[in-house]
């Protein structure tokens, strides 16, 4: 196998953009006229392996250009608004105006690093692997738990994984054949592939999964979502990194074959029924192999031996290498790279993301220590090359010259796009009026007064809000003992909590809280809104559990559609606003971030088109001084008070409630971050002093869930009235209070004997008292107008909401 | 000379960091050593009273649960490992670990022939599986579960732990006092799924050898050794110990009882 040469420099547009094409290069024209001029100026050709690195180190998926590239975006027909780059004028914007000085490091190295304690600061990172779990659910899957957990690995000098969290959007399971579009896999085969995936390669990993979410929408039948994320624990003096001309380049771990390659450029495509032949796509996972190699470098890190180090993710070596040696320069020789077998072409080893590898730059030195410590744990590790002052990428084969590319043109040649953007607001129709509503579900009783009764266990058995924990229990939450708020709380252990909580240095009482907010079904209204409640529904999970907003730190995670299509690209837009205001007025800073693009499934047989809906996954990381202060969202005892924090707003817009009623509306609940950080700001200093006996966060379903988990949760019944609850003066419905998702909303179980003191330390905040835990297992809600709308037993609603995947759906 | 714990660890362990830290808090000193290093004599045995093998998936549970691990011990360490234990000195075998002192054939172990009597099949509800599960202590010889609550609360994480043998095993394994925790359901009656929650012969969740010095379990006595670790902490008044640091305490005891 050679190196072949690639004539560009004679061509015309059409002739490039072919290449592009057929090479799955995923270039548009401006991008390969650039590299044209860049070969005319070189006096020659370019080699295979040269298009292919430039094509993986410009990809979306490695320099994210969308939120990078420059964007003319027009709302509602006005006024074209210029736009320098997504992620500088929102994202970045935001943590440095926010400046909190416990931030480490953020979004230049494979994870946001903030501090813990005195010895110790805690890295996290989250990532999708969406495109190769819709191929290949179970490998996909797994795959991208061990690439985040690489990327704490390949955080500073190395972050030891402590905690994984895994969120999954399935299509739903109950789709019929006739449905599925051509050549995706059913929702039920990507469901339990996925979770299985995550579940042998994060238990083999020992890594407790304790926090994590699953939701189902139709439009993610072809384009299932799956983050993957990652807590590290890391010394503070291993947090830096340096590569100096003369280190050598070291890759450890597992062997190079053909499994993923074109995985980088292969996310900026759409998928149809076509992408299941791209099989080589998808990598190929051996937990077992990545666990050696963590146990190598922790102990190599500690005796100081190398010198920086990062994944092997997306692009394989020409990443991995490329990116270090971006501002010294790399000489590697290919033919030192072990093969899992022979026949492999020179750019297929360069760009493989065979997974389980990791790239070290190690001072020459070290070499034999470094390779008795791996000889020593049958850990493979290969010599490919050293890092330069030439400020030149070359590779060469078998004495070859296969690359000679100057650092700079591949880091910073790529022309900025400018990207159109547009926004309409849709309309989607309202329902009738209450009345009519449920009277179409049949439950009006004589008196006509409704009963909500099914209506909440309708919702509580809706897919999104029903219990997860037989996924749960196939994940080791308790493996390195130190989760000490786990993912199923209660009398009997199968309340869902709100976050989880982790105490990752034994012995000590400092713990680390990990949330996660997600609400696609509102950005079909209007992205802003859904990133605003996903931002808030995060910061709600940590003040639950007794978090501070002022110690919280957000990561986002944006999986859109083509971002080509303007529309598309005006919901990003919408969405990353929301991320700036909503961020720097909670004062809780992003540390990190992904975005997944192209998510799209085209039906080659309908000829439709299927874009997921919009979804950004905020998750948060809050760092508490003492673990002995959280507290869970199970009710605790009889004869206790029952509190609604936040007040309720007509927002019954993407509610569950209308979705089970077959609407959408359009009241989108809005954060209102003024109300909801005084809201989290006092709730935080009741839950520090003791005042609170449990709290859950008002998210789907609204108060009327919300409850409901509380009571049965901890094997309580409830005496509740609405009318005593918060309310905006346009709320006069009983389903509004009962079902309206408004954001920054909190139910609190509070002691007779903490009353005052509670009341005293909410002024100013709305509240109110509406009524109490009972001995008897019955549930029972009055409505504003003092008569019951709900009245049932603790243990029916359970079991609605218990019934939906007790086997596995 | 304070008790030393060797923690055995090989590709695909897990568990090592709280095992050796439950054992710290009991008192001994801890080495976590791959077995590699014991294979080429790089490190000794012999300088250790008490010898841990901690959950995981040892070389990814291969084949079966423990099977390649246990025949590495069994063929590059049998001796040195019999010669550990007729000196009086303790294995634990946890999770993973009991799954390979069973495959080793150190447990049940009624003679001293090293060979396979019982097994840890997968779970009748056929997955893995973490949970907690209460447990009634049986009185034994077993020197890590001595003045042992009757009974405890551990979690599980296993896909691979139903204990089971042919019937002539299950008897000898009764008469000879050798099965240390069973599964009970929180009423004290015999367990149904999830309160034996592998499905194991006789509720069985741990054993030990005729001496009572080898003992192996599918619980995890490690990851309950404060009262945070407990599922209820929030809601419960509970004793600053876990139920699980006891048996790492037993076994600190015992070693400086007769190595001292």
């Amino acid at each position: 196998m050679d190196v072949k040469r690639i004539p560009i420099r004679n061509v015309d547009e059409t002739e490039l953009t072919r290449i592009s094409r057929e090479g799955m290069l995923s270039l548009n024209l401006a991008e390969m006229k650039a590299i044209q001029s860049y070969f005319i100026q070189q006096g020659r050709e370019p080699t295979d392996v040269e298009i292919e690195t430039i094509a993986q180190t410009w990809s979306e998926h490695c320099v994210h250009k969308t939120f990078k590239s420059r964007i003319e975006y027009a709302e509602n027909g006005g006024t074209v608004e210029v736009i320098d780059g997504l992620f500088n004028s929102y994202i970045r914007r935001a943590t440095e105006e926010i400046g909190k000085d416990w931030c480490v490091s953020v979004f230049v190295d494979n994870a946001g690093i903030v501090e813990f304690d005195d010895e110790y600061n805690i890295a996290f990172k989250v990532e999708t692997h969406n495109h190769p779990s819709a191929i290949e659910p179970y490998g996909g899957a797994g795959t991208g738990v061990g690439g985040v957990i690489r990327d704490s690995l390949g955080t500073g000098l190395g972050a030891k994984p402590i905690l994984n969290t895994d969120v999954f959007c399935f299509g739903p399971l109950d789709l019929a054949y006739n449905q599925l579009p051509t050549g995706s896999l059913h929702p039920r085969r990507v469901f339990k592939g996925v979770v299985a995936g995550v579940r042998d390669y994060g238990n083999r990993m020992g890594i407790p999964t304790a926090n994590g979410a699953i939701l189902f929408d139709s439009r993610f039948t072809g384009n299932p979502l799956v983050f993957c994320g990652n807590v590290g624990l890391i010394s503070k003096n291993r947090c830096a990194k340096s590569v100096h001309p003369g280190d050598l380049i070291l890759a450890v771990g597992g062997r190079t074959g053909r499994d993923g390659i074109h995985g980088a450029t292969f996310s900026s495509l759409e998928l149809d029924d076509a992408s299941e032949n791209l099989g080589s796509v998808v990598q190929i996972g051996n937990p077992i192999m990545e666990k050696k190699i963590v146990d190598v470098l922790m102990e190599a890190r500690d005796r100081g031996l190398f010198r920086s180090i990062t994944d092997c993710g997306a692009g394989g070596f020409s990443s991995a290498v490329g990116e270090m040696g971006k501002d010294t320069g790399a000489e590697v020789h290919l033919e030192n790279v072990r093969l899992k077998y022979e026949g492999l072409a020179p750019w297929e080893i360069w760009l493989s993301e065979a997974q389980e590898r990791m790239v070290l730059a190690l001072p020459p030195e070290n070499l034999e220590a470094m390779m008795e410590l791996c000889d020593a744990e049958l850990v493979e590790a290969t010599v490919l090359g050293e890092f330069t002052d030439s400020r030149k990428l070359r590779v060469s084969y078998g004495g070859n010259l296969a690359a000679e590319l100057d650092m700079h043109f591949l880091h910073e040649g790529l022309p900025t796009l400018t990207k159109k953007a547009v926004w309409e607001m849709p309309c989607f129709p309202e329902p009738p009026d209450r009345t009519v509503v449920t009277g179409k579900n049949g439950v009006l009783d004589g008196s006509n007064v409704p009963d909500f009764t099914q209506d909440l266990c309708a919702i509580l058995g809706s897919p999104n809000v029903a219990s997860k924990e037989w996924v749960i229990r196939q994940y080791d939450h308790e493996v390195q003992g130190g989760v000490v708020l786990k993912p199923l709380v209660g009398v009997e252990n199968d309340g869902p909590s709100d976050a989880c909580v982790v105490t990752p240095v034994l012995g000590s009482h400092k713990g680390v809280i990990v949330a996660n907010g997600i609400n696609p079904k509102y950005s079909d209204i209007d992205p802003y809104h859904s990133a605003a409640a996903a931002i808030d529904e995060a910061l709600r999970n940590v003040i639950a559990v007794g978090g501070k907003l002022e110690s919280t730190a957000l990561l986002d995670n944006f999986s859109w559609g083509n971002p080509d299509k303007p529309d598309r690209l005006g919901g990003l837009v919408r969405a990353a606003k929301a991320c700036y205001d909503i961020a720097t007025a909670y004062g809780t800073p992003f540390i990190s971030g992904k975005d997944s693009l192209y998510n799209e499934y085209r039906d080659t047989t309908t000829g439709k088109q299927l874009a997921i809906p919009s979804t950004l996954l905020i998750s948060a990381c809050c760092v508490i001084p003492d673990v002995k202060r959280a507290i869970t969202m199970d009710a605790k005892s009889p004869g206790n008070l029952i509190y609604v924090l936040g007040k309720t707003y007509r927002e019954l817009g993407a509610s569950h409630y209308y979705d089970i009623h077959g609407f959408v509306g359009n009241s989108v609940p809005i954060v209102r971050p003024e109300e909801g950080k005084a809201t989290m700001v006092a709730l935080s200093r009741a839950v520090e002093e003791r005042l609170i006996y449990s709290c859950h966060d008002c998210s789907e379903g609204g108060i009327g869930v919300a409850a409901a988990e509380m009571a049965f949760s901890g094997g309580f019944g409830m005496e509740l009235n609405l009318a005593y609850a918060p309310r905006d003066a346009e709320v006069i419905g009983d389903d509004v209070l009962l079902f309206a998702e408004s954001n920054s909303r909190f139910i609190l179980e509070v002691s007779h004997e903490n009353r005052a003191a509670f009341e005293e330390r909410m002024e100013g905040v709305p509240f109110g008292c509406i009524g109490s835990t009972i001995e008897q297992p019955e549930f029972v809600v009055k409505g504003i107008g003092g008569e019951t709308v709900i009245q049932t037993q603790i243990y029916q609603l359970k079991e609605a909401w218990q019934s939906t995947f007790r086997d596995g759906g | 000379m304070g008790p030393k714990v060797l923690v055995l660890r090989t590709a695909g362990t897990n568990c090592d960091y709280e095992t050796e830290y439950a054992f710290q808090i009991a008192g001994a000193e801890t080495a976590l050593i791959h077995i590699n290093n014991l294979i080429t004599g790089r490190a000794n045995l012999d300088e250790y009273h008490i010898l841990a093998l901690p959950g995981g998936f040892s070389y990814g549970d291969d084949v079966a649960a423990g099977i390649l691990l246990a025949n590495e011990i069994k063929h590059k360490l049998g001796d040195l490992l019999r010669n550990f234990v007729d000196s009086g000195k303790l294995i634990i075998g946890i999770c993973n670990g009991f799954q390979v002192l069973v495959r080793a054939g150190l447990l049940p172990g009624f003679n001293s022939q090293i060979a396979q009597e019982a097994t840890l099949a997968l779970n009748t509800s056929a997955k893995f599986e973490c949970r907690w599960v209460h447990l009634e202590t049986q009185q034994t010889a077993c020197a890590f579960t001595q003045g042992l609550k009757q009974r405890i609360f551990l979690p599980i994480a296993h896909a691979e732990g139903r204990f089971t043998a042919p019937n002539q095993i299950l008897d000898e394994l009764e008469s000879n006092r050798q099965v240390v925790f069973r599964y009970v359901a929180p009423n004290g009656k015999s367990p149904l799924y999830p309160d034996n929650p592998n499905g194991s012969d006789l509720q069985i969740a741990g054993i030990c050898d005729p001496t009572g010095r080898i003992f192996g379990m599918m619980p995890h006595p490690e990851r309950f050794l404060t009262r945070l670790n407990h599922p209820h902490w929030t809601r419960e008044h509970l004793p600053e110990k876990g139920d699980g640091f006891n048996i790492f305490q037993n076994a600190v005891t015992f070693v400086r009882q007769n190595f001292s």
